[in-house]
């Protein structure tokens, strides 16, 4: 497996896992600098933990959906370059804007993810979008923000939950698969257990 | 490759010493297509090199989201216990009101009858005489207050989903509102327990039960919930029980997390499906 410059396995508080280096947000442990990122709290984090190829290298410049909190877009913005957060709800938003203080190119957006125009005169065209949305109609996000990927990686984790709690996942996955594959091509996809029940992780790149 | 023709970027024609106009133009601009910003605000002189770009959008998206939070947390649950209690009121004595009129235009005019479409109706007449123009600047008064009901439900109705985003996707702005009112705020009602919740404005009913000889009662305001009402009588003490059962939960994640579920409409509408489902086997 490949982890991106600036992650890597450390152990820290006794226990090996990915880490990597930053000011300390939701009191991971952490040692030299370096900060447990806990792939049960992060779904970019369990996609590499479980060895999908993210194609992830470092230094990337990102567009993150579905910051909520800002838990992953705090490892992000740790190893990435300029990282564009979106987050719609105000109250996470809060929390992400107390992980942006200590990040100088993190750049928090409140806004629908489903609206790209609204922030479109902000965002540059990026290296990865990172997708995280808990809504329905996951795919349409990644179709509508597409436009930001010239060609570069979509790394998305889909949770089946969010579209229909009645059926079973796996009939989910495959209907957001067929949707998301109208501008992509889907190139890995695997599940995120046991770190996150019914979520599907997808590497996808623009068609 | 830097067509400028189309839409400009946030920090066209601003100066980066001015942040307020940064705020503005960040939560206010739009564009269909991104570009390469950074490398255009360099081009076009807006700011000195990259480094410093970023530093610019850092201090002005942080602001503007600070801002937009803060607008949007200002919708909290206090103000809302405010607008459904003078919505109750507005009501209450629009009804009131209303009789009055009726009954006194009905003096001057056979065709009086009780309900605010006649006082709307009245309140645009031209008066004929003296005692008439009384009864129509009256009409036009209870009018008014018919209007503000309708003004604080829609203010109601846009509010509710910024305080309690999940509760209200499941009961409707109004009875979301309703159930935050009773229980003394979103944070109050996320604290009792289900049961509670199910006869929350039910208290008659309920001490009536406690000091023995009434029946329990089966549900409070969430008896408005489509999801009570339109099921079989027979049933709808369950109904009733899984209802408040969603809505407890989902007042609980909108006062800890705030965050949209929307797994949890589905979960209710399987539920009631479910209960439903007993009537036909």
């Amino acid at each position: 497996m490949t982890l991106p410059d600036g992650v890597e396995r450390r152990s820290i508080a006794g226990e090996t896992g990915l880490a990597t280096r930053g000011q300390p947000v939701y009191g991971e442990p952490t040692e030299d600098g370096w900060r447990r990122w806990n792939p049960n709290r992060s779904k970019l984090g369990a996609m590499l933990e479980t060895g999908m190829q993210t194609g992830l290298s470092g230094g990337e410049t990102v567009l993150y959906l579905g910051a909520a909190s800002g838990t992953t877009v705090s490892h992000v913005a740790d190893f990435a370059g300029p990282t564009y957060a979106v987050e719609f709800a105000p109250r996470p938003m809060r929390d992400l804007l107390t992980v942006a203080t200590d990040r100088s190119r993190l750049f928090p957006l409140l806004n629908d993810a489903r609206e790209p125009t609204a922030y479109a005169h902000v965002v540059e065209p990026v290296d990865v979008i990172v997708q995280d949305v808990a809504t329905r109609g996951q795919a349409r996000v990644a179709l509508e923000n597409r436009r930001f990927l010239d060609d570069g990686r979509l790394l998305l984790a889909i949770k089946a939950r969010s579209e229909d709690v009645t059926r079973q996942p796996e009939n989910v996955f495959d209907d957001v698969l067929e949707e998301l594959r109208e501008g992509y091509e889907v190139l890995e996809t695997a599940s995120l257990e046991p770190y996150h029940d019914d979520h599907l992780g997808v590497v996808a790149r623009p068609d | 490759m830097t067509t400028h023709d189309a839409d400009p970027g946030w920090f066209a024609g601003l100066d980066p010493e001015d942040l307020d106009s940064g705020v503005d133009a960040i939560r206010d601009g739009s564009a269909t297509e991104p570009r390469e910003w950074p490398q255009e605000a360099v081009e076009d002189g807006a700011i000195g090199d990259k480094s410093t770009y970023y530093d610019w959008l850092h201090e002005a998206t942080v602001a503007a989201s600070e801002r937009a939070v803060a607008e949007r947390e200002r919708a909290s649950d206090q103000q809302l216990i405010h607008a459904i209690r003078a919505l109750d009121d507005c009501e209450r004595v629009t009804n009131e009101l209303t009789e009055r009129v009726a009954e006194w235009a009905g003096t001057h005019d056979c065709d009086a009858t009780v309900d605010t479409e006649y006082v709307q109706e009245l309140a645009e007449r031209e008066p004929e005489d003296a005692l008439e123009s009384h009864i129509v600047t009256f009409a036009s008064r209870v009018a008014a207050l018919d209007d503000q009901a309708t003004e604080l439900r829609a203010f109601i109705e846009r509010w509710t989903p910024d305080v309690a985003p999940n509760l209200s996707a499941l009961a409707g702005s109004e009875l979301a509102a309703r159930l935050i009112a009773l229980a003394g705020g979103l944070g109050d009602l996320a604290k009792k327990p289900s049961g509670t919740v199910q006869v929350l404005g039910a208290e008659d009913a309920l001490f009536a039960h406690l000091r023995g000889g009434a029946t329990s009662p089966k549900h409070g305001v969430i008896y408005l919930h489509e999801a009570v009402r339109g099921t079989s009588p027979e049933h709808r003490g369950s109904a009733a029980r899984a209802l408040a059962g969603k809505l407890s939960i989902a007042a609980r994640v909108d006062h800890y997390s705030g965050e949209r579920k929307p797994e949890l409409d589905d979960e209710l509408a399987e539920r009631i499906e479910r209960i439903r489902a007993r009537d036909e086997s």
